[in-house]
């Protein structure tokens, strides 16, 4: 029998109903509510430099001096900044990319469900690190190390940094491709193993398509950790910002490199609120937003091109 | 014919669960041999002890011996090897992640044949072999997941065939999948009879009746008996079993 009080709260949920899907409906929209706000007022605080900015210069000029000598009018060429946060993104993938699964598949396959719950730990941990103190440990620790090894005047570089930010990276991607390869039911191992296949055959064949969109999601929230980062990278890659003349020469990773990031940490203090300075950092700021927002679109390409995939 | 699988006083644990308890049987080369009883009665364990996938298992403790043509299976240094001899079919189909010749072409490509001529032909045999073919033959680059729950348990059963096994395992193939594609399965197995071994673990006495040389009874991690299928039917040795073949009881 339903008692009278169960009877009231069934009467008043039915009628909850209705505001209680408004109120589900207002949380989805805020997220884009949020960005389209964020948007704005990066705009409107970089507002009127869009229209003033020499823009051929910021995009394909290195000469970034918003400060410069008595006489002179200031220029704002922003190759050498992208080109470091590119750099650093792409060099510390290369680290943490393999490291980052390399663990994800030992934790999720090889390691014996203690040590399974110790690492995780542990990553979890690694994750925590602050920025500042992973900023300290390059300058400090790497620096010199970089030093001796290559023979080098200065230790804080491309190489540095990427090292820096490939290991701030490596929890995420470990615990995100771990959750994927957790989520790949027991079943297709069994059945890969029972045909004969070896523990890495079953891994690669099975394992990594099975799991490849939570892979990828892992690798993607890695590039973006890198490309935001800002503090560590500010301590690590010496803040000259160059551009290469040869991209692929090895000895760039001993070159120093200045970030998007950092440029807007470092100069913001220093640039007059409201000045043409000041305006061109929020810029800088937009271009950083954007390249977020063009990472996330073609990660999501990505993955859904994987799931049409022989539809 | 000559014993083909041999159990001697084989217990195994998981941790400090008994899962069989000291079973002894043998299994005859090119027999159909059905597995009964029911849930929890150690039958899943009985095949993974054949192909060692109980290995994976941490916290297994596997006792006495496992012969596989006279040879101990746990003494074996390839356990690879051992496991492209032997067949397996789980209760619950399992397409790989991969295209539906890829799914068949996995066993056999592990074991090192890569001629494409050669895989079209193996493909195409185990296919035909579970009555799939007709109805992928045109889709063969489709994903095994997209497939029906059927499709995907007579996949399984292709993918199982692909390495020519001496020994073919099915556990429970038929929980998942609508009667006539089990008559169809049933129809197949009783065709491969001739080329190999056959293990059937199965929870419907009348699929065991109608396919199985010998069943063995298992009830609570014990080999109740086992013999001749008629006899265990007709006449058995202990009651329980009569009671549980005859749906009395499971």
């Amino acid at each position: 029998m339903i008692r009278k009080s169960q009877a009231k709260l069934g009467a008043f949920l039915d009628k909850a109903e209705k505001p209680i899907q408004w109120l589900i409906t207002l949380c989805g929209w805020s997220s884009i509510i949020f960005v389209a706000a964020i948007f704005i007022f990066i705009l409107k605080e970089s507002w009127p430099a869009p229209l003033t900015l020499n823009w051929g210069e910021f995009f394909f000029s290195h000469r970034w001096i918003p400060v410069p000598a008595e006489g002179n009018e200031p220029t704002y060429g922003a190759m050498g900044i992208m080109y470091g946060t590119l750099a650093i993104t792409v060099v510390s993938m290369f680290i943490a990319v393999p490291l980052g699964l390399g663990s994800a598949v030992y934790i999720s396959e090889f390691a014996t469900p203690k040590l399974k719950e110790t690492l995780k730990v542990l990553i979890e941990f690694l994750a925590a690190i602050p920025s500042i103190i992973w900023g300290f440990i390059g300058l400090v620790i790497m620096g010199p190390i970089i030093q001796k090894v290559f023979g080098v005047a200065v230790g804080v570089n491309l190489l540095n940094a990427s090292i820096v930010v490939g290991l701030m990276a490596v929890p995420l991607i470990v615990s995100i491709s771990e959750d994927a390869l957790r989520a790949v039911p027991d079943s297709y191992r069994e059945a890969s193993l029972a045909l004969g296949a070896s523990k890495w055959e079953m891994i690669y064949r099975v394992l990594f398509p099975a799991a490849k969109n939570g892979l990828l999601a892992a690798c993607m929230l890695g590039v973006g950790r890198a490309v935001g980062e800002t503090m560590a990278v500010w301590m690590a890659s010496g803040g000259t910002d160059n551009i290469p003349e040869n991209f692929f020469d090895p000895m760039l990773l001993l070159e120093r490199v200045k970030a998007l990031t950092a440029t807007i940490a470092g100069e913001m203090p220093e640039a007059v609120n409201g000045g043409e300075h000041y305006q061109v950092l929020f810029i800088v700021g937009i271009v950083l937003l954007t390249i977020s927002v063009v990472i996330n679109v073609v990660s999501d390409l990505i993955i859904k091109g994987f799931k049409a995939d022989k539809a | 014919m000559s014993v083909h699988i041999e159990f001697n006083n084989v217990t195994v644990r998981y941790g400090q669960d008994i899962a069989l308890d000291d079973i002894d049987l043998e299994i005859k080369e090119k027999e159909v041999f059905s597995i009964v009883g029911p849930a929890n009665s150690g039958k899943t364990t009985f095949l993974k002890c054949i192909n060692r996938t109980i290995d994976l298992i941490t916290g297994t403790k596997v006792d006495g011996k496992i012969l596989v043509s006279g040879e101990d299976v746990n003494e074996m240094n390839n356990v690879y090897a051992l496991r492209r001899r032997i067949g397996m079919v789980f209760p619950l189909p399992v397409g790989l992640p991969m295209s539906i010749y890829d799914n068949v072409a996995y066993g056999p490509r592990r074991q090192g044949i890569s001629g494409k001529a050669e895989l079209d032909e193996i493909v195409e045999r185990c296919l035909k072999q579970s009555v799939l073919w007709d109805e992928v033959k045109d889709r063969l680059q489709m994903l095994g997941t997209k497939l029906s729950g059927g499709q995907q348990q007579r996949l399984t059963l292709a993918r199982a065939l692909s390495l020519d096994p001496e020994i073919l395992c099915l556990d429970e193939f038929s929980i998942a999948i609508d009667p006539v594609t089990t008559m169809k399965i049933e129809e197949v197995l009783s065709g491969l009879k001739d080329e190999m071994t056959i293990i059937l673990v199965t929870n419907l006495t009348q699929q065991a009746r109608r396919m199985a040389d010998h069943i063995a009874f298992f009830n609570a991690s014990e080999l109740v008996e086992w013999g001749e299928t008629e006899k265990l039917f007709e006449n058995p040795d202990k009651e329980i079993t009569g009671r549980y073949l005859n749906g009395e009881f499971g």
